[in-house]
């Protein structure tokens, strides 16, 4: 849930009771009016929290060592590759777009830092840039030839789908697998921090969402603005701290805080900031909402369009180079599998709008915790690929039947 | 100011019009769209530029707002020469459009429909988004034109009413310093008490000095509005004629291009 400034653009349905639409009596909605907006998906983060809940009590039931601080940490490393490419997939999907080669590209920016790593011998960093800079590259091209050639992202994107799945074959040459062991890169999933330096992290957190909310707060008094409702205020806090500290006394039961959820929230933080906060995150979501529009209002469409694809397929390598420091190595099915389809339903279960112009960036890591879950709870239960592909597209269809009908009951209230 | 072809019917010439478009020539491929157009606003003027279907008004709308500029004639504004030859030259001279679509964001609220384009930023150009400050200009504007129904700024525009949506558009013209508002059909697909609410918006434009220019095909609200009504047909000026009920009759003859008076029936079915 948003720990930041919830800036003006907010577009997605609120999780919290809109401050301004209070009007005297009800400061905070009862509870047939929460039930209400939850209904008509207003509460979107709640509904992603709810469901994950439900994944966690029946796997929890299902299987006793699902609930485990080994078994959560092992979960935290698994979903930091995925909800890293999420956070790039919810940008595009934020402009109404979509990207079907962040899968591939992922794969291809790995082998490119696994060749330069284990074949020429490149020092951890560079190597790791060199992934990066790929991604980029490809997301600049990508985005060019959408924007200026005007064809569909979906077309273009599905061509890099099949081109970067070559290039990958041609990177890993006669090989077939890099095994990965320069430390720079290992280290990257594979480091845990002691406790102490884990409750650090945890209170820094805490005091920067707690100071920034009364920093808010006390401008938006000083400025004559209503503040949010304090109730409302301090249940978010609250909500936020608990979460913080709860997720690092797990991780601390067990080897200590991962630097790959580190990596993946600090991203999430970051990309949620750079959407809320800036002028060019207001502008993504304008054009999701009416690029006409926003062309029309002086907006450069075009350029903002190509710099999300190349901020998405950055991502999407690093994602690549996080997956590939978990499992030690990349092979022909790198970025491949039901990575790109997971990469895309995780957000589309945290409530981020296929149609664009809807939705937070802690979708990415809401929706990877969701998908994240289902996946790590069957293979506990040592369920057959079979089961495990059809239940996870059940959850994704569930998910967004859901959101459909949110839309629909929105649209009988005359709200759109 | 010379004025060129006076065929102002009694309505006195206040100085120096805001706007003032002289012999204004369109043409699309062998059509002859505008020939030989005079149109001219002052401030603190709401002038309806009215008449039937393919009279050309869309076509001087686009003139104005650099859309579609002009193939030849003259336009003058605070009576200085100019070349409008982009939106963008428009909206340098402080014209700014309301379409008919409005162009807003349906999942932006209105803060952020209002700033759309023109963000207010914390410390400086490249600053972070100053939504503290954004919200209380738009606040301070809202109140000052009593729009009604948009105390709650943090809403949805894609929650609101055709009229409320008309309000929220119109203000957004009035962001950027306008000084000449161009408003099509901003009445068209509202209801009573609506379009009740944005002809009350378009008269406190007038109070604060803006031109406006008013296209519509709705008579009752034109006349109900507006200052002056300069009528096309066929893309020629067909008259301009003050906005006085009692001459209702000759308004619509010039839309018409019927001389004398119609039948009560064919004016209702004029006035559509």
């Amino acid at each position: 849930m948003s720990t930041l400034e919830r800036g003006p653009a907010r577009s997605e349905p609120a999780d919290v009771p809109r401050p301004l639409e209070v009007d005297a009596p009800a400061a905070v909605p009862g509870p047939r009016e929460a039930l209400r907006r939850l209904a008509q998906g207003e509460l979107g983060s709640l509904r992603v929290l709810i469901v994950l809940a439900i994944v966690w009590i029946v796997f929890a039931i299902a299987h006793d060592r699902f609930l485990t601080a080994v078994n959560l940490t092992n979960l935290a490393l698994q979903i930091a590759a995925v909800g890293t490419i999420s956070i790039g997939v919810v940008l595009v999907l934020l402009l109404g777009e979509i990207d079907l080669s962040v899968g591939a590209v992922s794969g291809l920016a790995a082998a490119v830092m696994a060749s330069l790593s284990a074949k020429a011998g490149w020092p951890a960093v560079p190597a790791i840039l060199a992934a990066l800079g790929t991604g980029a590259a490809i997301g600049l091209f990508q985005g060019t030839v959408t924007t200026r050639l005007e064809i569909p992202s979906f077309v273009v994107t599905l061509a890099g789908l099949l081109g970067w799945q070559g290039a990958l074959l041609a990177v890993l040459g006669t090989t077939g697998t890099v095994n990965l062991t320069a430390p720079g890169i290992v280290d990257l999933a594979n480091t845990f921090y002691s406790d102490a330096v884990g409750w650090i992290v945890a209170g820094l957190a805490v005091a920067a969402i707690v100071g920034g909310a009364l920093l808010n707060r006390r401008r938006r008094t000083r400025a004559g603005l209503r503040p949010e409702p304090l109730a409302a205020l301090v249940l978010r806090l609250v909500a936020a701290t608990v979460a913080i500290v709860g997720a690092v006394a797990i991780l601390n039961a067990d080897r200590g805080v991962p630097l790959a959820l580190l990596i993946l929230v600090g991203l999430v933080v970051l990309v949620d900031a750079l959407t809320t906060r800036t002028v060019f995150g207001r502008h993504i979501y304008a054009v999701g909402g009416n690029a006409e529009a926003t062309r029309r209002a002086g907006v450069n469409v075009a350029t903002l369009r190509t710099m999300v694809f190349v901020l998405a397929s950055t991502l999407a390598a690093a994602g690549g180079v996080l997956e590939a420091s978990r499992l030690l190595a990349v092979n022909q099915s790198s970025g491949g599998g039901d990575l790109l389809l997971l990469a895309i339903a995780g957000p589309v279960i945290a409530g981020v709008s296929l149609f664009g112009g809807r939705g937070r960036v802690w979708a990415a890591l809401l929706g990877a915790l969701v998908i994240g879950s289902i996946s790590n709870g069957m293979d506990l239960l040592a369920l057959a690929s079979s089961v495990k592909f059809m239940v996870t597209g059940g959850v994704l269809l569930a998910a967004v039947a859901l959101d459909a009908l949110a839309r629909k009951r929105r649209r009988a209230h005359g709200r759109i | 100011m010379r004025e060129g072809g006076d065929r102002l019917s009694g309505v006195p010439d206040h100085g120096t019009p805001l706007l003032a478009l002289r012999g204004i020539e369109k043409r699309f491929g062998a059509v002859n769209a505008l020939a030989g157009v005079d149109f001219d606003v002052r401030a603190g003027e709401v002038v309806a530029l009215a008449g039937d279907n393919g009279a050309g008004k869309s076509t001087l709308v686009n003139v104005i707002t650099g859309v579609g500029p002009a193939d030849a004639g003259d336009v003058a504004f605070d009576g200085e020469p100019v070349r409008i030859g982009t939106p963008h030259d428009a909206a340098a001279l402080g014209i700014a459009a309301v379409y008919q679509d409005l162009a807003l964001c349906d999942n932006l609220d209105v803060v952020a429909n209002l700033f759309l384009g023109q963000e207010a930023r914390r410390g400086g150009r490249r600053g972070p988004l100053d939504g503290v400050a954004m919200e209380q200009r738009a606040g301070t504007l809202l109140a000052s034109l009593s729009i009604g129904g948009l105390d709650d700024v943090r809403r949805e525009v894609g929650t609101m009413s055709g009229g409320q949506r008309q309000s929220v558009a119109i203000t957004r013209a009035l962001l950027g310093e306008a000084r000449l508002v161009v408003l099509d059909e901003p009445t068209a697909a509202l209801g009573v008490v609506q379009t009740e609410q944005v002809l009350a918006l378009v008269r406190r434009l007038r109070d604060r000095e803006l031109g406006v220019v008013l296209v519509s095909h709705n008579l009752a609200d034109v006349f109900a509005v507006a200052d002056r009504i300069t009528v096309l047909r066929l893309g020629r000026n067909a008259g301009t004629f003050p906005a006085d009920a009692a001459r209702r009759s000759e308004v619509v003859a010039a839309i018409t291009g019927v001389s004398g008076d119609l039948t009560p029936a064919a004016a209702r079915e004029v006035r559509g």
